[in-house]
C-alpha cells in the first residue's frame, strides 16, 4: 500500500547502456562469502543476553578447571576445628570491609563476650573484629554487639603431642618468632566436668571464673551453668595457669615471663605431652612445617562444610565433574542419536517403524528406574560408570527424534533428488546433502541437553541415589544435600553451590536459545 | 479416530509389558538380600523366602507373579523395610498416595491459571516492558532447578518470615487446615516451574494466534480488542495448551522425589527412595510399574486429546 504512494518514474537521464563487448568473467566478489556458521555467528552476536550467557558459561568452565588446581585445599582436606566457617575473602578482610570477611555480627551475653575478650587478651589474636564492640543494657542483663571472627573464635585448644613434635613446635617458634604454645592451665582448676561437661575440655578458660546461670542470645535462661570471669582489683583477668613443676622441657625463647620459669607449658601424658596451643597459629605451623601442602593460612573463600571441607575446592571439583559428564554425554548422544535418527528418517517405512518402536519403549522407562536397576547390578563401587551408562542408554533418544524429523524434512528436497539422479550413494546424500541442513538443529539440541544432564546428575546425587562422594571426587548435588540440614543455621553453605547451579542452568538456557535463533531464525520466539 | 485410539492403547500396553518384563528379569537376576529381623532365626527367614517362591527359577516366578497380580491384585509383600515387613505392597502404596496427589493437585490448580494468565498478559503487552519482565521471570524460573527454588521457599517463607512450617506435618488427616498449611511450601516450590512453563507456552501460542488474519477480520467487522482476544484468539491459543494441562493432571500422581525429600512429605517418592536403598524388590517393581504406567498414559492422553480438541489435527491418519 505504501509502495504505491511513493512510486516514481525513473528518468533515463543518468543511465547509459553497458558495453556488451567488454565481458568481465574474471571479477571476483569483493565482499567476503558468508558461510552457514558465519551467518549464524552474525545473528548470534546480535543477541546480547546470549552473549553475556556465553561469557558466564566460559567463566564457570574456567572456574571448574582452575579452582581445584590453584586452591591449596583438596576435596579430601578437612579440619575438625574449622567447620561451619563463614566465607572469607582475603581482599575484603584486608581492606577492613564488614562484608565477606569471615566474621558474623553477634549480640552475645556478657559471659560469652568476656570469653572472647579474654582470648584476645592472652594471645593478641582477638576474635572481636578491630576490638570494636557495643554494650547494650537490657532488663535481662548486659549484652555486647560485635563482629565475631569465625577464624579466631576457636582460640586455644588442648592437643596431645609426642615429645618430638613438642620440640619441633618449639624450634618453629624460635625460628619464626610467633607464639603457638601458651602456658597450660592447672588441671585441678579447669571447669568441673560434672557441672558442664562441654566446658571442661575448652582450653580458652585460662582465667579465674565462677559458675553463674547464663542467658543465651534471646535472653532465655540456659539450663546448664556457665562461666563468668572473676577480675582482680584492677579489673584484669586472673590466670589459672599450672605452676612450674620442673617436669616441663620447654626451652623456647618465646617464654615470656623472664628467667625463672613460672608456668608449665606441657603436662606429660601416656604418649607424650598435653599442650595448650593457639589453634590459628598451630594450623599455620602444621601446614607450613609438617604437611608442607601449600596452605599458609586458613582462608576459605566460600566457607567450609559441616565436615570442615573447603566449599570452594569442592564446588570447583564438583563442577568439573558435572561439566565433564555433561559434555561427554552430550557428545556421545549426539553421535549415537544422530546416526540412529538419520537412519530412521532417511530410510523411513518399516525400518523407521521398527527403530521408532525400540526408542519409544526405551523412552517410556523412567530415568530413575534405569539408574536404580543399573546401580543394583553394577554395585556401589562404580557409581560414575553407572551414571554414564544410564545417560548413554536413554539420552540419545531425544537427539534421534530431532534428527529423524530433520531427515524426513530434507530427504525429498530437490537437491537430494538431484544428487540421487547423479548417482550419489545413500551415505553420500545423508552426509553431504542432508546432514549440513540438519546440523543447526542437532547442535542446538545437544547444547540444550548439557544443562539437562547437569540437572539430572545433581538431582541424583542430591537424592543420594548416586553417591559420587568418594576420595578426591564430589558433586554439586552431594554438596547441596550435605548443606540442606543446615539451611537455617548456616545458609551460606548452600548459597554457593545453589548459586552456581542456578547460574549455570540460566546461562546455558539463554545460550541455547540464542544458538537456536541463530541457526534457525524462523523459529525465533517459539519456545 | 477410534481405531487410532485403540491402536495407541494397544501399543501402550505392549510397551508397558515389555518394560515390566525386562524390569522383572533384571531385578530377579540380583542376589536376594535377606535381613532377618531381630529375634528371628536366619533359617526361618530363609524358609519364608522359599515359601514365597523367591528361590524358584525366574520364569516360574514370573508366571506366578503375573498370576497373583491378575487373580488377586497381589503385588507382593515388604521384606526389608522395617516398618513395612510383611505388609502388602499395594496397601502401603495406597496409604502413601494421598499426600503426593494432594500436593501435586494443589500445585497444578495454583500453577495452571496463574501461568496462563501471565502468558496472556505478556502476549497482549508484547514487546513492552511488562512482556520483558514476564519473559525474564519465566527464564529464571524455568532455569532454576526445583531444589534451589525449594531451598529459597524454605529459607525465606518458612524460616526467615516464619509464615509456614518447615516441613510437612505428619499424620493422616490430610484435609485439616494445619496439614494444608504445612503442604503449602511444597506446593509453591512445585508450582514455580509449571507457572513459568505455562506462561511461556501460552505467550508463544497467543502471540502467534494474534497475528492471524481472522483476527484482523474480526476487528474489521467491529469487535473490540477485548472481544477479539477472548472470543477468537484465546480459544485457539488454548488448543495446544490444554492437552498439556490434562497430562499434568495425570502426572500429578507420580510427584517429585526431590520436593518430597526436602519437605519430608510422607508420599510415594519417599517410599520409592527408601525401597531402593533397602533393596526391597517387590516395592521397587510395583512403584516402577506405577511410574512407567503414569508416564505412558500421560503421553497418550496428550496425543489423543490433540485430536479431539483440534479437528485440524488428525494424528496417525495418512
Amino acid at each position: 500500500m505504501q509502495e504505491n504512494s511513493t512510486e516514481k518514474i525513473i528518468e533515463n537521464k543518468g543511465f547509459q547502456f553497458a558495453d556488451k563487448s567488454v565481458r568481465n568473467d574474471k571479477e571476483t566478489f569483493s565482499a567476503e562469502p558468508v558461510g552457514y556458521f558465519k551467518d549464524a555467528w552474525r545473528r548470534f552476536k546480535k543477541n546480547k543476553a546470549s552473549l553475556v550467557a556465553t561469557i558466564i558459561i566460559g567463566s564457570l568452565i574456567l572456574f571448574a578447571v582452575l579452582a581445584p588446581i590453584f586452591s591449596p585445599y583438596t576435596v579430601a582436606y578437612q579440619d575438625d576445628y574449622y567447620k561451619f566457617r563463614t566465607p572469607k575473602n582475603p581482599v575484603f578482610s584486608r581492606m577492613g570491609w564488614d562484608f565477606w570477611d569471615g566474621c558474623s555480627k553477634k549480640t552475645l551475653p556478657e559471659h560469652t563476650f568476656y570469653y572472647y575478650l579474654a582470648m584476645g587478651e592472652e594471645t593478641n589474636r582477638t576474635p572481636i573484629k578491630r576490638n570494636e564492640y557495643e554494650k547494650i543494657s537490657t532488663d535481662k542483663g548486659e549484652y555486647y554487639s560485635f563482629r565475631l571472627d569465625g577464624y579466631e573464635e576457636i582460640g586455644c585448644v588442648f592437643l596431645s603431642l609426642t615429645n618430638a613434635e613438642y620440640e619441633r613446635l618449639q624450634r618453629y617458634q624460635d625460628k619464626t618468632l610467633t607464639q603457638v604454645l601458651y602456658p597450660t592451665t592447672d588441671p585441678a582448676l579447669r571447669p568441673d566436668e560434672k557441672i558442664n561437661p562441654k566446658l571442661s575440655t575448652d582450653a580458652n578458660y585460662w582465667y579465674e571464673y565462677k559458675w553463674i546461670t547464663g542467658r543465651d542470645e534471646n535472653g532465655a535462661t540456659i539450663k546448664q551453668k556457665v562461666l563468668a570471669p572473676v577480675f582482680d582489683e584492677n579489673g584484669d583477668f586472673k590466670n589459672i595457669y599450672a605452676k612450674y613443676s620442673g617436669k616441663d622441657s620447654y626451652f623456647s625463647s618465646m617464654r615470656t615471663e623472664g628467667e625463672i620459669p613460672l608456668y608449665d607449658y606441657a603436662i606429660p601424658n601416656q604418649t607424650g605431652v598435653e599442650v595448650r596451643v593457639n589453634y590459628y597459629e598451630y594450623y599455620r605451623y602444621y601446614h607450613l612445617e609438617v604437611l608442607k601442602d601449600g596452605i599458609e593460612e586458613p582462608i576459605f573463600l566460600f566457607g567450609t562444610t559441616q565436615a570442615g571441607k573447603d566449599v570452594f575446592t569442592c564446588l570447583g571439583s564438583g563442577a568439573r565433574l558435572s561439566f565433564f559428564l555433561a559434555f561427554t554425554v552430550s557428545l556421545v548422544n549426539m553421535l549415537i542419536g544422530g546416526i540412529y535418527g538419520a537412519f530412521e528418517g532417511y530410510y523411513g517405512g518399516g525400518i523407521d517403524l521398527a527403530m521408532e518402536r525400540v526408542s519409544d519403549i526405551l523412552n517410556a522407562v523412567p530415568f530413575m528406574i534405569v539408574i536404580t536397576l543399573l546401580k543394583m547390578h553394577l554395585g556401589e563401587t562404580s557409581q560414575l560408570l553407572v551414571l554414564f551408562i544410564a545417560f548413554f542408554l536413554t539420552g540419545w533418544i531425544s537427539m534421534a527424534k530431532r534428527t529423524r524429523m530433520q531427515f524426513y524434512r530434507f530427504k525429498n528436497r530437490e537437491y537430494a533428488l538431484a544428487a540421487r539422479t547423479l548417482g550419489a550413494s545413500n551415505t553420500r546424500i545423508m552426509v553431504k546433502h542432508i546432514f549440513p541442513n540438519a546440523i543447526g538443529t542437532i547442535i542446538t539440541g545437544s547444547v540444550l541437553s548439557i544443562p539437562a544432564t547437569i540437572f539430572s546428575e545433581s538431582s541424583l546425587s542430591y537424592l543420594g541415589i548416586i553417591n559420587l562422594n568418594t576420595g578426591n571426587m564430589t558433586s554439586v548435588g552431594t554438596l547441596l544435600s550435605n548443606a540442606q540440614p543446615y539451611l537455617t543455621t548456616y545458609p551460606y553453605m548452600i548459597l554457593f553451590p545453589a548459586g552456581f547451579i542456578c547460574l549455570l542452568m540460566l546461562s546455558f538456557n539463554l545460550f541455547g536459545n540464542g544458538l537456536r535463533d541463530a541457526f534457525n531464525p524462523s523459529l525465533r520466539g517459539v519456545e | 479416530m477410534f481405531r487410532y485410539v485403540l491402536k495407541r492403547i494397544g501399543l501402550m500396553f505392549l510397551s508397558f509389558i515389555i518394560i515390566m518384563t525386562a524390569c522383572f528379569f533384571l531385578v530377579k537376576m540380583l542376589p536376594l538380600v535377606v535381613n532377618a529381623t531381630l529375634g528371628q532365626d536366619a533359617e526361618i527367614a530363609e524358609a519364608q523366602i522359599v515359601a514365597r517362591g523367591y528361590r524358584d527359577p525366574i520364569l516360574v516366578q514370573y508366571v506366578a507373579y503375573i498370576r497373583r497380580i491378575i487373580t488377586q491384585w497381589d503385588w507382593g509383600v515388604g521384606v526389608n523395610m522395617p516398618e513395612y515387613v510383611g505388609q502388602g505392597v499395594w496397601g502401603v502404596f495406597i496409604e502413601k498416595l494421598p499426600p503426593t496427589v494432594l500436593i501435586n493437585a494443589y500445585s497444578t490448580l495454583f500453577a495452571v491459571p496463574l501461568g496462563i494468565l501471565l502468558g496472556v498478559y505478556a502476549a497482549l503487552k508484547k514487546n513492552s516492558w511488562q512482556d520483558h519482565a514476564v519473559s525474564t521471570l519465566v527464564m529464571v524460573l524455568v532455569s532454576a532447578p526445583s531444589y534451589v527454588t525449594a531451598f529459597l521457599v524454605q529459607y525465606l517463607l518458612c524460616f526467615k518470615l516464619g509464615w509456614l512450617p518447615l516441613t510437612m506435618g505428619a499424620g493422616t488427616e490430610y484435609f485439616t487446615w494445619e496439614t494444608f498449611r504445612s503442604m503449602l511450601p511444597a506446593v509453591f516450590s512445585l508450582s514455580f516451574g509449571s507457572i513459568a512453563g505455562y506462561a511461556r507456552f501460552t505467550r508463544a501460542e497467543l502471540t502467534e494466534v494474534l497475528t492471524g488474519e481472522y483476527l484482523l477480520l474480526a476487528r474489521a467487522k467491529g469487535l473490540t480488542r477485548r472481544q477479539c482476544v477472548t472470543r477468537h484468539a484465546l480459544r485457539n491459543a488454548m488448543v495446544p495448551v490444554f492437552p498439556s494441562v490434562i497430562a499434568e493432571f495425570i502426572a500429578v500422581m507420580s510427584g517429585s522425589l526431590i520436593i518430597e525429600k526436602i519437605f519430608a512429605v510422607p508420599g510415594v517418592g519417599r517410599l520409592y527412595l527408601t525401597a531402593i536403598t533397602s533393596l526391597d524388590y517387590d516395592f521397587f517393581m510395583m512403584l516402577s510399574a506405577f511410574y512407567t504406567f503414569i508416564g505412558l498414559v500421560a503421553g497418550i492422553v496428550v496425543d489423543i486429546s490433540y485430536g479431539f480438541i483440534d479437528p485440524r489435527i488428525r494424528v496417525g491418519e495418512k
